[in-house]
């Protein structure tokens, strides 16, 4: 656990303290069940904007892949009746091929993150609308999807599913992060390239894993989206979430110069944010200024963060 | 011009560093509409010199006179408002911008008042004579990034002349010229001397001293080493003035002669010298020297023998084995190793632990089913660090907050730690102090009695001829001479370097 982590960790239990004064309700089963159920949902996506953003990169089209893979997925299950093993395979197949897609504009071709992932948040957006001729997209009478709706959005154990796939991916990722030789390569490349590339490492495969490993969590989050809000409607299905994501990422110590970030720092940001969403409820701070909350915390944060570094740093050379 | 009064004077200037002196005591006057060449090998003090009139460096000891007034320091400021103009190696336009914006750029005509808006036809009726007095073939409206490199060089010279500047420094101005565009700048330099500007040119092509200059200062270890005027100019007597030091015994022999194997690079053809072929024989077991003015294409050399720039043609061998290079990590594979002259930024990551850059290159060996052994990693960083007697608290710190010398070992420890074949050095003892640089020699050579074939590009004479066990030297992309032991002498190596044959400079 860095002192970055063990700030953001100290932050999240004062705020949730304030909160939990202020209205009770906030440490209610339901209030906490509810928003473990959101914190899997956002988080999931969340580490894999992290993993991009350490390469130095960016993903703004999480949001839109959200919609096209969500309507494709519906589809798929209603009208074409597939399989739902197989429709959910696609849906990750598709998540990992636009990673490449990403990845590859990135790398082989030197175009910009910012750039490239821009074109396919309004690409997907729009392909998404026209998919449906901009109509909803539910489930209707849809044929055995029980199973599927039990693993998406169950419960074990009483706690919800997508926190619990949450558990497992922000483990899994931890160790290739922390342990792995493409997590040490992924901080070398995204820290300097240079350096990487003199060190006889293939930088440009490592950063094209990285875009990788966001399509496929972004297909795997779409699945548990889907089946969160049961009906997809192209035009704002996952609206500003790759904003959320990136939020999520900076708030836990991720840099978009690239080379710092940690697992467990991207999880804590998403649930800061989260926490910060549901203060705004429960204490009936009017939902309109949500995001100008989220946008404040956010900029006093990374301000605090920042001024603590630069002080450390002149403690350590004087 | 006896008489008259000198422009510039500068007395006794001294420049300390912690542990180097680069300037020690240097006087030098110029006249109005004189043109002094400047001379002296790399790290002889003249970008000191210069850095000091540009008002970027602050002299430790000296005074400095321009026109009537005197400093004992300059700012930028006042070097400009002196009336102090460089045309740099380094050009330094913004090529985003277009010729007038560049010309004028911190004195754009304005129009519009209060609004202070850029009176763009004022601004290019203003360029547009200067250019024509240069003999500029392209317009003021021109953007930048469209220019060559000689037409660049011109604009710089256009901007010195928009600042009415006095005294123009030329800085090797001519290192990335063809013949007809140096001939055509030399001109500009003539024309610029008879209107009465005062030049400082400096150069490594004393054939252009020898064309445009009225007088030659010599510099030699930051101090005068002597002044030539206008009919004393003459190659041989350069020379004369830039050598001449006692060279420090470095040398170690080697303790056996020279395998069989080695790196061998035939007809090789780097992208900076597209038309020019190199030829080198590395071999297993010795030190190869490799010397050359900076720019010579050295470095990349080294780039395309380490795959980090593609070969344009020509092929590599290993031991007689032809060797595919299309990347680092080709080299990597093969054992070949580049310790890179820019350490900060291509050797080490700075904000790693030294152990982690130590295992960066070899990190696959740390893993087991695809975890670090974070402990094994540990352990050779440690054994690594021990053998360099490295310096430094623990394998824990971030590489960043070590000396020059020590971030030059872990570089190496990265490297050591592999089974090295051929590790090319660039410049590896640059920034790197005087007990730190026998270390590296010693290692160098301890590499090299192990059988590692050793490439050592440096700029340093005494090191190029202390340590090596040949010398091949490069002038514009290609090998203009190999010397053996025997034959080595900073005369021999400097006439190869500026592309004299031996005959010639006799």
């Amino acid at each position: 656990m860095t002192r970055k982590d063990l700030g953001l960790g100290l932050l999240l239990v004062v705020i949730g303290a304030i909160t939990a004064l202020l209205n009770p309700l906030f440490l209610s089963t339901v209030n906490l069940l509810n928003m473990a159920n959101l914190i899997g949902l956002f988080g999931i996506f969340s580490i894999g904007q992290g993993l991009i953003i350490i390469t130095g990169g960016i993903d703004l089209s999480v949001g839109a892949m959200f919609a096209l893979l969500g309507v494709v997925f519906v589809d798929l299950l209603v009208n074409y009746e597939v399989f739902w093993p197989y429709a959910v395979l696609i849906v990750l197949v598709a998540g990992l091929l636009l990673g490449a897609l990403h990845g590859v504009l990135v790398t082989r071709l030197g175009m910009q993150p910012f750039v490239v992932t821009l074109c396919g948040l309004l690409i997907y957006r729009g392909a998404a609308r026209y998919y449906t001729q901009d109509g909803t997209m539910g489930f209707g009478y849809a044929g055995d999807l029980d199973t599927l709706t039990w693993l998406a959005s169950g419960r074990s154990f009483g706690i919800p599913h997508p926190f619990l796939a949450l558990v497992v991916v922000a483990l899994v990722v931890g160790v290739l992060l922390h342990r792995s030789v493409f997590g040490r390569y992924l901080y070398a490349v995204g820290r300097n390239e240079e350096a990487a590339r003199h060190s006889g490492i293939d930088t440009r495969a490592v950063v094209v894993g990285a875009y990788l490993l966001g399509g496929l969590l972004a297909g795997l989050s779409t699945v548990l989206l889907v089946f969160y809000t049961s009906s997809v409607s192209p035009s704002s299905f996952g609206n500003f979430y790759e904003l959320y994501a990136i939020a999520a990422a900076v708030l836990g110590g991720c840099s978009l110069r690239g080379g710092e970030g940690s697992v467990l720092g991207i999880v804590l940001g998403t649930v800061l944010l989260q926490i910060l969403q549901n203060l705004v409820n429960i204490l009936g701070i009017p939902s309109s200024l949500n995001f100008a909350v989220m946008g404040s915390v956010i900029l006093m944060g990374v301000l605090a963060d920042q001024q603590l570094g630069r002080r450390r740093a002149a403690l350590a050379t004087a | 011009m006896t008489g008259a009064a000198p422009i510039l004077s500068l007395e006794g200037i001294s420049k300390s560093y912690p542990g180097v002196r680069a300037l020690n005591d240097v006087s030098l006057h110029l006249m109005p509409g004189e043109v002094l060449g400047l001379i002296g090998e790399n790290g002889a003090g003249k970008s000191t010199l210069m850095k000091v009139l540009g008002g970027v460096v602050a002299p430790s000891a000296g005074r400095i006179r321009v026109g009537g007034r005197e400093w004992s320091r300059l700012t930028v400021a006042d070097a400009q408002g002196a009336g102090i103009a460089f045309v740099h190696q380094e050009l330094n336009l913004f090529d985003n911008l277009d010729v007038a914006a560049n010309v004028l750029f911190g004195r754009e005509p304005l129009r519009g008042g209060p609004l202070r808006l850029v009176d763009r036809a004022a601004a290019r009726a203003r360029v547009a004579p200067l250019l024509a007095r240069l003999g500029a073939d392209f317009t003021p409206d021109t953007p930048v990034a469209a220019l060559s490199i000689a037409q660049r060089q011109l604009v710089e010279i256009a901007k010195a002349l928009a600042a009415e500047a006095r005294i123009i420094i030329f800085d090797e101005p001519t290192s990335s010229l063809t013949l007809a565009e140096t001939a055509r700048l030399l001109s500009v330099v003539q024309e610029l001397r008879a209107a009465g500007t005062a030049i400082i040119y400096i150069t490594h092509r004393l054939a252009e001293i020898v064309d445009c200059a009225d007088r030659v200062v010599c510099l030699r270890d930051g101090r005068m080493a002597g002044t030539l005027a206008r009919h004393e100019i003459g190659h041989a007597t350069m020379i004369r003035l830039m050598i001449g030091r006692e060279l420090r015994a470095l040398y170690t022999p080697p303790a056996r002669p020279p395998g069989p194997g080695g790196l061998r690079a035939e007809g090789l053809v780097t992208t900076a010298f597209p038309r020019a072929t190199a030829d080198l024989d590395i071999r297993a077991g010795e030190i190869l020297g490799l010397a050359g003015l900076v720019g010579a294409g050295r470095t990349s050399l080294a780039r395309t023998l380490f795959g980090l720039d593609p070969a344009r043609a020509g092929r590599v061998m290993l031991d007689g084995r032809p060797l595919r290079l299309a990347s680092p990590r080709d080299a990597v594979a093969a054992g070949i190793y580049l310790a890179p002259e820019d350490r900060k930024a291509a050797g080490l990551i700075l904000s790693l632990p030294i152990a982690e850059n130590v295992s960066l290159a070899s990190l696959r060996r740390f893993a087991r089913f695809f975890l670090l052994d974070r402990q094994a990693e540990r352990e050779v960083a440690e054994r690594q660090a021990r053998a360099l007697r490295l310096k430094a608290p623990h394998v824990g710190v971030a590489a960043g907050t070590l000396s020059g010398g020590n971030q030059q070992k872990v570089v190496l420890a990265k490297w050591l730690s592999m089974a090295p074949r051929v590790i090319l050095f660039d410049e590896p003892t640059r920034g790197i102090d005087a007990g730190a640089k026998g270390e590296i020699y010693a290692l160098m050579r301890a590499l090299a009695d192990e059988g590692v074939a050793i490439l050592m590009i440096s700029s340093d004479m005494e090191e190029v001829i202390g340590v090596s066990d040949r010398i091949a030297v490069m002038h514009e992309g290609r090998i203009s001479g190999i010397l053996n032991r025997d034959l080595f002498s900073e005369q021999a190596v400097l006439r190869l370097a500026i592309g004299q044959t031996e005959e010639a400079g006799a």
